[in-house]
């Protein structure tokens, strides 16, 4: 069978699937909605979680993105991970034990303060809506290059999919999907990284052949520095940024990690403070078995490649080549017109363009898998992008039902009419996703890096600060995540969309990358709300005591409603 | 619970967590980024330790702490007499 034909299949299968479950987990009251009832075994809310974190990003992009980077890569792999230990150590049990549901619902609580819910309402809003934009395209490429659909029919049959079980189920729905997404996303991106391991270094586990010898004798690693050395590229394993940008955008990603609203959200639907803890564990492993095998398929990808491409005829390429020249991620122009495809690193001489979030993509297919391989991994980047699109989407409804009406414009509002609101959140927010998908702003991609950045400026300190100092008080706090927000977005208009008078690397202040400036921001964050707190009164003996209160497990009931 | 047992009960949480986050810190930003370099010079197999440190090894390690953090929170839990019945 062809390609298309399995491609059909598998994704039909899996599309089915997921229907089936949302129609079998629908939400009956809010505490459904928000937190699926506070019911959800560790292990569940642990895949859930790693299919919810692990976006379009992780499954197309990282790889690629890693091939390309070479040692700078480590940077998405550690401040990707490591933030779940932040996660697990200092955030997960205590927002538990505060069993409420959502992040606004902690800083407005803790800070006694509508304008704090409010600040972190709309917080959690911005890093949503660009997140999800970004998960909406990434459906539309998987459907143009493999089912031949035009993207944006593809993201319309995305959007409805997403719609029918997002509104449907909320959160409860949201979860089980994502329990079966990550069984689809993880066997789809493991089966080839089995398979192609296995024939470059004999050996089948991804992480090993990474270390380990190619058919010649010589190692992958070595192998692959001295073709890159040979082609003018940086050596694969030392990378070409500067030590302390590596350190600012591994922190930044990590805090970031830490303070994104819907990974936290799913910390409130385990029913124990002890169910938190091991959950994170859970979501960690399941993560890490994606992200230790990430960095060995960047590298057999990028030996494969500069085998395949380098100094070889145009007119003897495999047909992958031809496939992707025709969406436009692979260009090539003869520059000397000898008829080779010199890959250099060298710009005036370089012939080829690839775009690296084929890599992934076409990986199987560089490698020669069978067909059925090949359609697997569509179906998979589909899951790992449609999870990841609804958890946002629950987050942006429950801050618009929960946050802003119930908590603010309409107290008295009831549980029907706050489910309905949630429901028209969902759907409103889906339509909007829908259209930059479509219609993608040009700074998409950038700003979904950039998310990370505005999460660590903002909420992290202010949770963090919230649990482990009892003197924090609204002042310090406010003041912290305004000017820690605002700071990252100074710097972000001005190094990346060239406002305040723009400016190229050489001048970023101590060489920080936009990237990495939110490890910064979130420093200045923190100063800032610690001699600000000690100069104004501190917070009333009910919030100290709320804190005193989260620190011991005991007593966590299910999340409540107030 | 009196007052006295509940310090003692966070400041031992505290202790947990500086040792814990002082390993992750060591091998991620340690191991992985400002010494890389240095710890490149030696190798294990087909990779070089510093470069192993940053796109496995840390990763690695980041799993074994939580699963460690969790054992000794459940430990002192019920050693104080909070755990959730």
């Amino acid at each position: 069978m062809d390609v298309q034909t399995w491609t059909y299949i598998i994704v039909g299968v899996t599309f089915a699937l997921y229907i089936g479950i949302a129609i079998w987990s629908r939400a009956g009251s809010t505490k459904e909605f928000y937190v699926a009832g506070g019911g959800v075994s560790p292990l569940a809310n642990g895949m859930a979680t790693a299919a919810d974190w692990m976006s379009a990003a992780s499954f197309i992009s990282m790889a690629g993105l890693i091939s390309f980077m070479g040692y700078d890569g480590a940077v998405y792999l550690m401040g990707w991970t490591g933030g779940y230990v932040l996660l697990a150590l200092l955030l997960a049990p205590y927002l538990r034990k505060f069993g409420k549901f959502t992040v606004p619902d902690f800083i407005g609580d803790r800070y006694y303060s509508d304008v704090a819910r409010t600040v972190a309402v709309i917080c959690a809003i911005i890093v949503s809506f660009t997140y999800v934009a970004g998960q909406m395209r990434g459906v539309g490429v998987v459907f143009s290059r493999f089912l031949e659909v035009p993207i944006n029919t593809g993201v319309i049959i995305g959007m409805a999919l997403v719609f029918f079980y997002a509104v449907l189920g909320g959160m409860k729905g949201i979860t089980y999907t994502q329990v079966a997404q990550y069984c689809v996303l993880i066997f789809a991106f493991m089966v080839p990284a089995f398979f192609i391991s296995f024939q470059l270094t004999g050996n089948v586990l991804p992480q090993l052949g990474f270390g380990g010898t190619l058919s010649d004798g010589t190692y992958l690693l070595d192998k692959l520095d001295q073709l890159h050395v040979e082609l003018g590229f940086a050596e694969y394993t030392s990378g070409s940024k500067s030590t302390l940008d590596v350190f600012a955008i591994t922190l930044a990603l990590m805090a970031g990690t830490a303070g994104l609203p819907h990974v936290i959200v799913r910390f409130f639907t385990v029913p124990k403070v002890k169910d938190a803890r091991i959950s994170a564990g859970y979501a960690l492993i399941l993560i890490a078995i994606l992200y230790t095998t990430a960095p060995a398929i960047a590298a057999f990808a990028r030996t494969n490649l500069i085998n395949t491409v380098s100094n070889k005829p145009y007119a003897d390429m495999p047909e992958w080549f031809s496939n992707w020249e025709k969406t436009g991620l692979i260009k090539y122009e003869d520059k000397n017109g000898d008829n080779l495809i010199q890959y250099v690193a060298d710009a005036e001489k370089n012939e080829l363009i690839i775009d690296r979030d084929i890599i992934v993509l076409a990986n199987p297919e560089i490698a020669k898998l069978p067909n059925w391989v090949i359609a697997l991994v569509a179906a998979g980047g589909l899951a790992a992008a449609l999870s990841t699109a609804a958890g946002l989407l629950l987050v942006i409804s429950t801050s618009v039902a929960h946050d802003l009406i119930k908590k603010q414009i309409k107290p008295d509002i009831s549980e029907k009419g706050e489910l309905l609101w949630a429901r028209i959140g969902a759907a409103v927010a889906v339509v909007v996703a829908g259209y930059f998908g479509i219609n993608p702003p040009g700074f998409v991609a950038a700003v979904v890096a950039l998310a990370f950045g505005l999460a660590a400026a903002s909420f992290f300190p202010a949770i963090i600060l919230g649990i482990f100092d009892k003197r924090m008080n609204k002042e310090g706090a406010i003041a912290g995540m305004v000017v820690g927000i605002t700071l990252m977005l100074f710097y972000m208009v001005k190094f990346k969309f060239d406002a305040f008078g723009g400016g190229g690397p050489d001048d970023w202040w101590f060489g920080i990358s936009p990237e990495g400036f939110g490890a910064v921001a979130m420093c200045v964050n923190v100063i800032v709300s610690l001699v600000i707190s000690r100069f104004t009164p501190p917070a009333p003996e009910d919030v100290t005591e709320m804190v005193e209160n989260i620190r011991y497990p005991r007593g966590a009931g299910a999340a409540q409603d107030h | 619970m009196d007052k006295t047992q509940r310090k003692i009960y966070w400041n031992r949480n505290l202790n947990y967590l500086l040792t814990l986050l002082s390993i992750w810190f060591a091998v991620s930003f340690g191991a992985g980024i400002l010494f890389a370099e240095e710890l490149n010079s030696i190798r294990i197999g087909g990779f070089k330790l510093g470069f192993w440190f940053a796109q496995q090894g840390s990763i690695y390690t980041f799993v074994i702490l939580i699963f460690i953090y969790v054992r000794l929170m459940n430990k002192l839990d019920k050693d104080f007499d909070v755990d959730e019945k």
